[in-house]
């Protein structure tokens, strides 16, 4: 139960914060792109939800510390290179923890059979992005550095094992560090120095401890459900 | 001897290139009364070319413009399922711009030039975008009535005399008709549902009605472009013959989902065997296009601040093609 609200509310707050893009991408391919992986996403929160009970009651009707996800996905979008540091975090992340998944035989993998060519698909877009941005001009190498570095203490709390995700979270954390490294070394940009959790912070989001952008971005996400308490839409 | 030799055939080429320019034309004539299409590399009128380079650049740049009103509700969408049937709308606009802007590409214009045009206000978008999306139904009004009318315009132009452009409206129609439906499927399940809900689909058809009976541009006899177009094949049917075939479509549909229409004057006439409507509203219709309209200063402003603070982006990938190549890009 726990787990797939984890996995399911990771899913759907990315989703809504990609979907926050929309009118606003610096080029329009990137319109159909950042949609494209807020739909992806959508589509497996909407899975792994409907495993735990009623998907628009656990979306619409859970109070903010009944979240279960990441720190890290809740983060405001910033500019574009933050937008894509934090695309390359969770989808790297995604990727591994849904390549082990998918290769277990637990209630997940089937689910995690699917998302896993999604996800493998979204890591490679934040990939090319960082490559892009990092190796592109001296202010894009400024601003994706900076969007590393503003986002990696939130990148801890993946590997904070998650009860009823049966994966190796040692091995997992080593597959991130090793590609994330990569990929920032061929973009010729800085693995950040700082820590990866807050003094207080790790498995603060799956415990239901959130940042504050978040509460306002379930304010809107909620307010025309609860206001018609009952209807169906 | 030499000299007049050579004034001899100067003034035979001038003949030459003016019989074969004439050639070109009759050609370019005899492929359009006979329905064949006109593909890029064929001659063409520069006339021609440039009113359909006006027509596509105000398409495309509708369909981009017109996410805005719609992505408006993405973040507030009531449910899981209708905030992903939204998403993939906005999403398929993002994707018929880039058709679009493809198509028109074909006719020596550019993405750049054509986005310049649109930023600066020497290009125009559909007036209806220009409307604010108030509330849920909104979204479920767009689908009924905007794509619908932009449907019984947009299917005519399946046959154009222009190949690209044919050939982008049979693939935006497609979809256009499924994202119709989802809109009519989203009032219906309002006006079934509960009276605040039915109220609210009501308030949002009483709003966008108009607008949408706008999108046929002015009466035939105030249409600029009108008569030249429909020679060319560039158009197939009048504004008012494709208005009023959307009026013909919408009342029925509108009974089905029990809501009216905010038209008094609105009635069906057994003699033409059509509905007759009441007066459009013309000085709000060319007072939104001018500029004064509820969301003009808005949608545009959007735009542009999307491209300026999305410019470093563009300048790091072309940044980064130059050191790694195209293909890297």
């Amino acid at each position: 139960m726990t787990a797939a609200l984890a996995l399911g509310d990771d899913a759907l707050v990315l989703s809504h914060r990609l979907g926050e893009w929309a009118g606003h991408a610096p080029v329009l391919e990137e319109e159909v792109a950042l949609a494209n992986i807020a739909l992806d996403l959508l589509g497996q929160a909407r899975i792994l939800l409907s495993l735990v009970g009623d998907e628009d009651e656990l979306a619409y009707l859970r109070e903010e510390r009944a979240f279960r996800n990441l720190q890290l996905v809740e983060q405001p979008n910033g500019d574009f290179a933050q937008t894509i540091a934090r695309q390359l975090c969770f989808s790297t992340y995604q990727r591994l923890l849904y390549g082990q998944l998918a290769a277990g035989d637990g209630e997940f993998a089937p689910l995690a059979a699917k998302a896993v060519k999604e996800v493998a698909y979204h890591q490679d877009h934040a990939e090319h992005w960082t490559l892009r941005l990092g190796d592109g001009t001296e202010e894009s190498h400024g601003r994706m550095q900076r969007g590393c570095d503003a986002l990696w203490r939130f990148t801890g709390e993946m590997f904070q094992p998650v009860e009823g995700v049966d994966v190796d979270w040692q091995k997992l954390e080593a597959g991130w560090r090793e590609s994330v490294g990569a990929v920032l070394e061929r973009a010729t940009l800085t693995v950040p120095e700082g820590p990866q959790c807050g003094a207080w912070a790790a498995g603060a989001g799956r415990q239901g401890l959130h940042t504050e952008p978040f509460g306002r971005m379930i304010a809107e996400m909620q307010h025309l459900h609860r206001s018609h308490p009952g209807a169906t839409w | 001897m030499a000299t007049a030799a050579a004034h001899r055939t100067t003034a035979d080429a001038q003949t030459g290139q003016a019989e074969q320019a004439a050639a070109y034309e009759a050609a370019f004539n005899t492929a359009v009364a006979a329905d064949e299409r006109i593909e890029p590399r064929d001659w063409m009128p520069d006339a021609y070319r440039a009113s359909l380079v006006r027509q596509m650049a105000q398409h495309a740049h509708s369909e981009i413009i017109g996410m805005q009103p719609e992505a408006n509700w993405i973040t507030r969408a009531p449910s899981l399922r209708r905030k992903a049937i939204l998403m993939a709308k906005v999403q398929d606009e993002a994707g018929h711009g880039l058709y679009l802007y493809s198509a028109a590409e074909t006719l020596g214009t550019g993405r750049e030039e054509l986005l310049d045009k649109l930023h600066s206000g020497r290009q125009k978008y559909s007036s209806i975008f220009n409307y604010p999306t108030l509330t849920w139904a909104d979204v479920g009004a767009i689908g009924w009535l905007v794509d619908g009318a932009a449907i019984t315009n947009q299917v005519p132009l399946c046959r154009c005399s222009y190949g690209p452009y044919a050939r982008a409206m049979v693939r935006i129609c497609k979809e256009e008709s499924f994202h119709q439906r989802q809109g009519y499927e989203l009032l219906l399940h309002l006006s079934k549902g509960t009276p605040e809900q039915h109220a609210m689909a009501q308030d949002a058809v009483d709003r966008w009605w108009w607008p949408s009976l706008m999108m046929f541009g002015p009466p035939d006899d105030e249409s600029a472009h009108s008569a030249q177009s429909m020679a060319w094949k560039i158009k197939r049917h009048s504004n008012d013959e494709l208005r009023q075939r959307f009026v013909d479509i919408a009342v029925p549909q509108a009974e089905a989902l029990g809501l009216t229409l905010p038209d008094p004057d609105l009635r069906w006439n057994e003699e033409r065997g059509q509905y007759d409507f009441g007066p459009i509203d013309w000085d709000e219709f060319w007072d939104v296009l001018k500029g004064n309209g509820p969301c003009n200063e808005q949608r545009i402003t959007q735009r542009r601040t999307a491209h300026e603070e999305g410019a470093w982006v563009r300048e790091a990938a072309s940044a980064y093609a130059a050191k790694h190549g195209k293909a890297a890009a």
